[in-house]
């Protein structure tokens, strides 16, 4: 499948998501919000696994998107919901690139001990700020789009199609991303860093490069998960939220950035309606769910797709190879 | 002469292991010279320190008179010094075409890319002439994984090939091939070289195969050179009968 093709499919599926936003009721529209921009964050999960790291500190800039956001409007008196949203996405993104130098230095579970660590540094700063609102946080007043007021049942929907928006926006640059050389190398890394080097390609370039677009992922994610809440508290940045994020990547795998947002739509459904009617031992469900993913299904769930497009005779006689490198739509 | 390499008074010890002792070579441009030596005599040591894998204790390594000594791997490549392994070094997850997309990238004059395909119309044309020069074109779609030996030394070798290096250092191209298949396959590498202007070292064991395609012979033994010059020379010396080859008389 072409890039082209990829990305029209891509557009295709923003137009639909888009159209069934009309109709959905309204707490599917918010639980889908919620899902897509959780999607964003995982989505930075995956681009660093893809590339060899394993982060358990994503929190981190989630929460750093999600402040940055709330910040621009009660502090700079930004309301509009594109620039905010920005605005979380670039600090999060300028964070990632001042500590991803020294993050690349380290590989396997010191590189993850660290991300933790810094998210951890991060909610204990969070936590302890009375000017930030301690742990309890504080509430975001409603954005505005375009100098246009959100009011009303309308607001819900249009912070739903500014994240499907954005969703849409940055898949496809993830997948352009995975395609790219700078994208294949990064595969490589994760393979067989040594052998990069000896190509003549930094390893920690590219490390230091996946771990800065995931952190603008999480930034994006965490801007638009603080306007859909209304809401930013110090849990933003703790362990068990980036541990979901990993969660989620694992569920999905790192073949496909689709997958990526249906396991993150998955976990919100599972998590929405286990809290309702099991409370207490929904997580149970979660634990055995990853559990038989990661015996039965090693690759995520995109790898259901990603795989078959790699099979001998998935590819006509004659047709140019394209790069899978372990990417689908 | 002009020498393209330039390795002179290098040291490497590992504790008590003197692996390189006072080793000096001269390698001149388009020569293919062979490192033979038992295992431990310090072959691949060299290979390490020239690639900038392992830094010397003494002694320093010149590239058309630049001081190599203590550059990265990376740079080192960069230059035009590349090399392939004693156990290929590839990217088991990948097919062969995409590991030799993944050198063409990582070569590219242009430099990596934010949004150009690896895929794209040269860099693929490049990849597929390689696959096809070592006969791996059968194998473009197939998992390294999956693949035998044989095949994956000569994709390591392929790979190496990417940056058209000036000099090739190959660690023992025809290990892990079956005794059938090494002169066989010994062609297909020196055939797919032909095109190239590089200098090749590489490092053997099996001395029919270095009678027959090296130009210069480097005896090693215990971190030390015994013996330096053409084949039949070097494979008559004594000390390289007596400590490598074993064919005394």
């Amino acid at each position: 499948m072409s890039a082209l093709k990829s990305l029209n499919i891509a557009g295709a599926a923003v137009a639909v998501m888009l159209g069934l936003g009309l109709i959905a009721p309204k707490w599917l529209l918010f639980l889908t919000t919620l899902a897509a921009s959780h999607g964003l964050a995982i989505l930075g999960v995956v681009v660093l696994t893809r590339g060899g790291g394993a982060t358990f500190g994503q929190g981190l800039f989630f929460a750093v998107g999600a402040y940055v956001t709330a910040l621009a409007a009660s502090q700079a008196g930004i309301s509009d919901a594109v620039v905010r949203v920005l605005l979380g996405g670039l600090a999060a993104g300028l964070v990632g690139a001042l500590v991803a130098p020294l993050l690349a230095r380290y590989r396997g579970i010191f590189f993850a001990m660290l991300t933790l660590a810094l998210s951890m540094v991060a909610y204990g700063i969070l936590s302890k700020s009375t000017a930030l609102g301690g742990t309890d946080g504080f509430n975001l007043a409603r954005p505005t789009l375009f100098g246009a007021e959100l009011t009303g049942d309308s607001a819900d929907y249009v912070l739903y199609a500014l994240t499907v928006a954005v969703v849409g926006l940055a898949s496809a640059w993830v997948f352009v991303y995975f395609r790219s050389s700078s994208g294949l190398i990064s595969l490589a890394v994760r393979s067989n860093a040594l052998r990069v080097e000896y190509l003549g390609a930094s390893s920690r370039a590219s490390l230091a490069l996946d771990f800065t677009i995931a952190s603008v992922l999480g930034g994006l994610g965490g801007a638009l998960t603080a306007l859909a809440l209304g809401h930013v508290d110090p849990n933003f940045a703790y362990w068990t939220t980036s541990g979901e994020f990993v969660f989620a990547a694992i569920l999905a795998g790192y073949q496909s950035v689709a997958a990526v947002f249906l396991a993150s739509f998955g976990l919100e459904i599972v998590r929405s309606f286990s809290n309702l009617y099991f409370p207490t031992t929904w997580q149970l469900a979660l634990g055995v769910f990853l559990l038989v993913v990661v015996l039965f299904r090693p690759g995520g769930i995109g790898s259901l797709w990603a795989d078959r497009s790699r099979r001998p005779g998935a590819r006509k006689r004659g047709e140019r190879a394209s790069v899978k490198g372990g990417v689908a739509p | 002469m002009t020498h393209l390499l330039s390795a002179k008074g290098l040291n490497k010890r590992f504790g008590a292991v003197v692996a390189a002792d006072d080793i000096s070579i001269d390698v001149p441009v388009g020569q293919k010279l062979s490192l033979i030596g038992s295992n431990g005599a310090g072959k691949t040591t060299f290979v390490n320190m020239v690639t900038g894998y392992l830094k010397p204790d003494a002694g320093h390594i010149k590239l058309e008179g630049m001081d190599i000594t203590s550059f990265t791997p990376r740079h080192i490549a960069r230059l035009g010094i590349c090399r392939s392994f004693q156990i290929p070094q590839l990217c088991l997850e990948l097919s062969a075409l995409e590991n030799l997309l993944v050198a063409v990238s990582a070569a590219d004059p242009e430099g990596l890319s934010l949004w150009k395909p690896a895929d794209a119309e040269d860099r693929h044309e490049r990849a597929e002439e390689l696959l096809d020069r070592f006969g791996l074109s059968s194998y473009a779609h197939r998992r390294v994984v999956e693949l035998p030996g044989g095949v994956r030394k000569l994709l390591d070798i392929a790979m190496a090939l990417a940056r058209h290096p000036k000099l090739l250092l190959l660690d023992e191209p025809t290990s892990g091939v079956s005794a059938e298949e090494k002169f066989a396959t010994m062609e297909r590498v020196m055939g797919g070289l032909a095109h190239e202007a590089a200098t090749v070292v590489f490092v053997e064991h099996d001395m029919d195969i270095v009678a027959r395609f090296s130009e210069r012979v480097i005896a090693f033994y215990s971190g030390r050179i015994i013996a330096d010059g053409q084949p039949d020379a070097v494979l008559r010396n004594t000390e390289v009968q007596r400590y490598v080859t074993g064919m005394t008389q």
